[in-house]
């Protein structure tokens, strides 16, 4: 059937979570018209997410209502090229979202600023550590961390981040975190009140010689109104924050920061159950003429625009660039080729830690609250003779009590019968937790391209992931874990768990939601799909948005870097494409 | 919001170029005046439908007598204002007449508008003249027998209307006379705050001058008396931050007034809406003096109902509106010290809760916040148990909410 | 939702793509929003749907002896507290297999189906409600093998025991069904039916909850917050309702 041909628009956003809304708020207000294709519905505080319907671990977290149906587009997944690729049949280590908003309804809100070196990844290490083993597909952004230090800002300030700064504009900070790059100003909220046992944490890290802090968090600790006008309420530590909706405005999403003003605007059209199914080229394949979507009809039609902008979901970006063939596919064989090169992901562990005497409450919580240290993140301590580079953050968080995901047992307790449920009745008030949350360089191996079995839905090949942790996160994970374990043994508790990440990446047990890579940036068309500010090297009207733009991950939450590239792209189509509609950059 | 406030923008800016011949007879700061002051009347809220051309009228306005079809304000020669001159206009304003001499019902508040001078009605006039003609024949209105009967209002009017014109009270100061212009005239606050006798007009006794009505089955609270009665005791400033950005510290619009806010007085200059607020306060101090009302007194709770709504408040109602009942300015509304929660019937409470609400969203603050809908979730014993308790806590103080009153707020839902 | 004439919010502006302006369906065609504000209508809302009291959609008779018996090995009953068919969790699972769960609606079931490896995950070609009534068929084939002719809820507790833990680590081969991947996903359905919501039919009268102190559907814990070590032993309440008390089956 022929696609129905629809007026064209000026700028197309394919995806409207968190880096749709912000594009669609700067472009609109460059005076464009900006239509945003959103395969799912609109949702909003109060109706879609109501205190009176959101705490229910059943129905979100463990029937996924917020999160995508794999029914529709999955992806396989293998561990490397000598196994077969076979789909994620249902959700399990990471939870892409879906509808308006995006993921950025459930997150946690753990809003982190890069360190600069981590922008320098190659060239930093190599430089100081000489060179990297050959496997090691590391590479530098393109963008430094003083280009960004200005997006982040804004993004911090449109979130309301409750933190308290590290070093302002050199300057460290008591109280903060010593080791983050500079920032022109304290964040727009004081740090969240803390529970009890992050500050059992901070004591025992600072008894160490560590540097904690409060952690940084897109829950409010107290009522805010951002440059926009935008009013985010108070954060009411419900526990039902991560993996959940915000019913109280607390938590900065898309609908809490950017919808009032936005859903406002004659020239920002949202057109919801809108599923993009590949942009279209011209014909000498120089430019983006729009996308083909399909509603929920089945009808399908084509939509022109003269800018396109992917900001849908990591794998998604990755998907769309693959299934309409712009740029060359990367090859692990030969190493040439971008899209989809360097998929990357997180490395997590975590240490329990069991009390006969003191009381927790877990259900007292919020996504980003907690404590945490920066001193075995990034290039924070030297690496020299250790044999891996990288690292993560070690934090007490206290997010939530909810009993079906979070009933700690001790060591050795069985996982079912009396035992348990012992074990669990007598530890969901007494245990905490530490975790390490580690970055996972770039690997020759580890990459994204469309499997030659699977199909989805609509009748696409499905996007396949090769991915597996290499000796230098497990060598990095252990050494972060090891670290938190003396931490957690200084908190003198009865006893600790220790939980390491071992063996090959699994796609069962949720780990974490911050797929990075598929869609590098860069600084040059051989070695990435993107430029520093985020446009296709292949066509300069399309940019893709999102973590799939990192060339490797670092050892933090990704949102508030995906959040700074988002505003510096906008800030680069606004104040110069705009002007002269071509390459930002020259190859 | 049935018409986007850009839309009018757009028509201003089409009023100022090319459109209706008539328009260029006219000044442009007229015109400008004129827009204004149609904001300043809400006159889009009646005069436009969901989704229809703006000022096309037929919307329909429900009376208890029956259902009035407003009139289409463009100038569309068959079905509009395209044969009326400045006069007609000005007598319908004044009169309640239409051009053919007929009477208008009283769902268009001439007895308001009959204050409007001549120079403002002109204004209006020249605005509405700059509109895109819309061809649209309203319905004739459905009314109970007699009052179908046009001339009936001859009687009416007898009894409830005198045309007037504003006579400033040269006592008083230039901001208390523009205000009192405003309110009583084109803004026709008491259409909705005062009380109505049993033909619909507005009571004239002074004792009940803006002692609260009724706005779509909602409480258009008094603008007199204390926090357990109205909003008397709120200052000029609350006054002016309410009329402006739809909130203060202390509520925020929403049903009918929430449409008044984002429609009419958030367009209104800061020096109308002090005025406006000069006024108001001058009349509740008045009606302070005059002591006409007794404050109500807290309602006993028994153990159960003080166990169950303290319950559901905390675990329903105390994420926004706080354990302390404080709620967040301008965001999540107090429920402390609100004559909302504390009015003599709790009709509106109950409804609130029942079906939810969506604050206004101002420039200064695009967030609607709203609240969630209870009706699902809560029983009417458990509506009315957290409804006494909100209204008998925190300060508060007012008659008992019973599970027959939610139930009766539930069945006409 | 007020319909009437007086109503004059609606700030919802909805177009059918080619088609008419008019409130539609959530699932058919696409819907426009321009302009018009945040959406909303009086009564909007997203209420969890009530799991039946006593569900019997899904288990026959045989299969529903075998779910009793086998929940309260996971979770048995001790001297305090119940064990999981108390709470309701073999009702839970059945209104979940009856369901959208049961029929795997929102899993990738596409084959082909080739083994997998561990990290790989589910690749079972049955949807949970298939997988569940397969798999308790081989079980009991495999009790009527192993344990002279008797059901698994025939056997004393410790062969049952013996069973599950066979299942679990692999080592009960069943017929055309993998034991591991139905003893996971046994286990931890049992586990949501248990400290789940009562809403979904399991853990009635919140006794799991009150069982560890967690106290359910609240959302506003800031007077807690800087309570330090402090049990604070909070009446919990359902998503459903209030109380114990206002929930079908709750027993406060």
């Amino acid at each position: 059937m022929m696609a129905k041909k629809l007026p064209k628009v000026d700028v197309l956003l394919v995806g409207f979570g968190w880096t749709g809304a912000i594009m669609a708020q700067e472009l609109t207000e460059a005076g464009l018209d900006v239509l945003a294709l959103e395969r799912g519905v609109w949702r909003d505080t109060s109706t879609e997410f109501g205190v009176t319907n959101v705490q229910d671990e059943v129905r979100y977290r463990y029937r996924s209502e917020l999160f995508e149906e794999l029914s529709r587009n999955s992806l396989t997944f293998r561990n490397d090229t000598s196994q077969t690729a076979l789909p994620m049949r249902k959700l399990g280590s990471f939870l892409p979202g879906t509808n308006v908003g995006g993921s950025g309804v459930h997150w946690n809100g753990q809003t982190w600023r890069f360190l600069p070196s981590d922008f320098k990844a190659r060239s930093h290490n190599e430089e100081r550590y000489g060179p990297l083993p050959e496997d090691m597909t590391v590479q530098d952004w393109g963008v430094t961390y003083e280009e960004l230090e200005p997006h982040y800002d804004t993004f911090e300030y449109l979130c309301g981040i409750s933190g308290r700064a590290g070093n302002l504009n050199g300057k460290i900070q008591d109280g903060g975190n010593p080791f983050e790059g500079p920032r022109a100003r304290d964040y727009p909220n004081p740090p969240m009140e803390m529970v009890y046992g992050p500050t059992l944490f901070a004591d025992a890290a600072a008894g160490l010689g560590h540097h904690p802090f409060p952690a940084p968090s897109a829950n409010m600790s107290q009522a805010y109104t951002n440059p926009l006008g935008v009013g985010l309420a108070p954060c009411s530590y419900c526990g039902f924050c991560e993996k959940f909706a915000c019913a109280n405005y607390s938590k900065a999403t898309a609908q809490t920061t950017l919808l009032p003003v936005l859903m406002q605007k004659k020239n920002f059209t949202l057109r919801t159950e809108s599923m993009v199914l590949r942009v279209l080229k011209d014909k000498a394949g120089e430019r983006a003429t729009g996308v083909e979507y399909v509603d929920t009809n089945g009808d399908t039609y084509e939509q022109p625009a003269d800018i396109v902008i992917l900001c849908a979901y990591i794998n998604h970006n990755a998907h769309l660039m693959l299934l309409s063939q712009i740029g060359q596919p990367y090859d692990p064989r030969t190493g040439e080729g971008t899209v989809g090169k360097n998929y990357a992901y997180q490395i997590t562990s975590g240490v329990t830690l069991f009390y006969d005497d003191k009381v927790f409450n877990p259900f007292v919580g919020a996504g980003a609250l907690g404590m945490a240290i920066d001193d075995f993140n990034g290039d924070n301590f030297d690496h020299s003779g250790l044999g891996f580079i990288g690292g993560g953050y070690i934090a007490q968080w206290q997010t939530n009590g909810r009993p079906i995901e979070s009933h700690p047992t001790p060591e050795g307790t069985p996982k079912w019968g009396a035992r348990w449920k012992k074990a669990v009745r007598d530890s969901y008030l007494h245990a905490i937790g530490i975790s390490t949350h580690g970055s996972v360089m770039s690997h020759r191996g580890n990459y994204l391209d469309l499997d030659p079995t699977y199909r989805d839905v609509y009748g696409r090949p499905m996007l396949r992931m090769t991915f597996d942790f290499t000796d230098n996160e497990h060598r990095m994970s252990d050494y972060l874990t090891d670290r938190a374990a003396e931490i957690a043994k200084a908190m003198n508790p009865r006893e600790i768990k220790v939980s390491r990440r071992t063996g090959h990446y699994s796609i069962v047990p949720y780990q974490t939601t911050h797929n990075t890579g598929g869609t590098i940036m860069g600084t040059n068309p051989r070695e990435s799909v993107l430029n520093k500010y985020l446009q296709s090297w292949d066509l300069p009207n399309l940019f893709v948005m999102g973590a799939g733009a990192f060339p490797q991950n670092a050892g933090y939450n990704p949102t508030g870097t995906v959040g700074a590239l988002a505003y510096h792209s906008a800030k680069a189509i606004r104040e110069q494409y705009l002007r002269s509609p071509g390459p930002l950059v020259q190859a | 919001m049935k018409i986007a406030l850009p839309v009018l923008a757009a028509l201003l800016a089409l009023a100022g170029g090319t459109t209706a011949s008539r328009a260029e007879d006219n000044d442009w700061s007229v015109i400008q005046r004129g827009l204004y002051l149609t904001r300043a009347g809400d006159c889009a809220a009646c005069h436009t439908v969901e989704g229809g051309k703006p000022f096309a009228g037929g919307y329909p306005l429900k009376t208890p007598f029956g259902t009035v079809y407003s009139a289409n304000l463009t100038p569309d020669g068959d079905t509009g204002l395209g044969t009326w001159d400045e006069g007609d206009f000005y007598r319908a304003m004044n009169a309640g007449r239409s051009k053919d001499g007929s009477r208008l019902y009283p769902a268009f508040p001439y007895t308001h508008f009959t204050y409007v001078t001549r120079e403002d009605s002109d204004a209006i006039f020249s605005y509405l003249q700059t509109l895109q003609p819309v061809r649209n024949r309203v319905s004739k209105p459905d009314l109970v027998w007699p009052l179908s009967w046009r001339f009936l209002m001859i009687g009416w009017n007898w009894l409830n209307f005198d045309e007037k014109s504003f006579v400033p009270d040269a006592g008083k100061s230039p901001a208390y006379n523009r205000g009192k212009y405003l309110v009583e005239g084109l803004m026709h606050c008491g259409m909705c705050h005062s009380p109505k006798n049993v033909i619909g007009a507005e009571e004239d006794d002074p004792g009940d001058r803006f002692a609260g009505g009724m706005a779509e089955g909602w409480l258009a609270p008094p603008l007199v008396g204390g926090s357990r009665e109205g909003i008397g005791d709120w200052s000029e400033d609350d006054l002016v931050q309410y009329l402006k950005y739809g909130r203060n510290g202390r509520s925020i619009a929403f049903g009918p007034m929430a449409q008044v806010v984002s429609l009419s007085t958030q367009h209104m200059t800061d020096d109308d809406l002090q005025a406006v607020a000069t006024y108001l306060k001058d009349i509740a101090i008045q009606q302070q003096d005059r002591g006409t009302k007794e404050t109500k007194q807290a309602a006993q709770m028994s153990d159960d109902v003080k166990h169950v709504g303290a319950l559901v408040y905390a675990t329903q109602c105390s994420a926004c509106h706080r354990a302390d009942g404080k709620g967040v300015p301008n965001m999540l509304p107090p429920l402390a010290d609100s004559s909302f929660v504390q009015a003599d019937h709790p009709r509106s409470v109950i409804r609130l809760i029942l079906e939810g609400g969506k604050g206004v969203a101002t420039s200064k603050f695009p967030t609607p916040h709203k609240m969630p809908a209870f009706d699902w979730k809560l029983t009417d014993d458990e509506v009315a148990a957290v409804a006494t308790y909100v209204r008998n806590s925190f300060g508060n103080g007012a008659p008992a909410v019973s599970a027959d009153d939610v139930e009766e707020v539930r069945k006409a839902q | 939702m007020r319909k009437d004439g007086l109503d004059r919010r609606g700030f919802l502006k909805v177009g059918l793509l080619g088609g008419s302006a008019a409130l539609v369906p959530a699932t058919a065609e696409a819907r426009e929003y321009n302009g018009g504000g945040i959406p909303w209508q009086p009564g909007e809302a997203s209420p969890p749907t009530q799991a039946p009291l006593e569900s019997h959609q899904f288990f026959t008779v045989e299969e529903r002896r075998f779910v009793t018996a086998a929940v309260d090995r996971l979770i048995p009953p001790d001297d305090e507290w119940p064990g999981a068919s108390d709470l309701g969790v073999v009702d839970f699972l059945d209104d979940q297999l009856a369901g959208r769960f049961g029929r795997g609606d929102r899993w990738y079931m596409q084959g082909p189906w080739p083994k997998g490896e561990d990290t790989q995950g589910y690749q079972s070609r049955f949807a949970p409600a298939g997988l569940y009534r397969k798999a308790i068929q081989a079980i009991e084939s495999h009790c009527g093998k192993a344990y002279g002719g008797r059901t698994f809820a025939e056997l004393s507790g410790d062969q049952q025991d013996e069973v599950l833990t066979g299942l679990e680590k692999g080592d009960v081969e069943l017929e055309g069904v993998s034991g591991t991947t139905f003893f996971d996903l046994f286990l931890q359905n049992t586990i949501e039916g248990f400290f789940g919501d009562p809403v979904h039919g399991g853990n009635r009268g919140m006794v799991a909850w009150k069982m560890i102190g967690f106290p359910g559907a609240r959302y506003d814990y800031r007077p807690y917050v800087s309570r330090y070590n402090e049990k604070l032993d909070l009446e919990p309440v359902s998503v459903a309702g209030m109380t114990a008390a206002s929930i079908p089956g709750g027993r406060g």
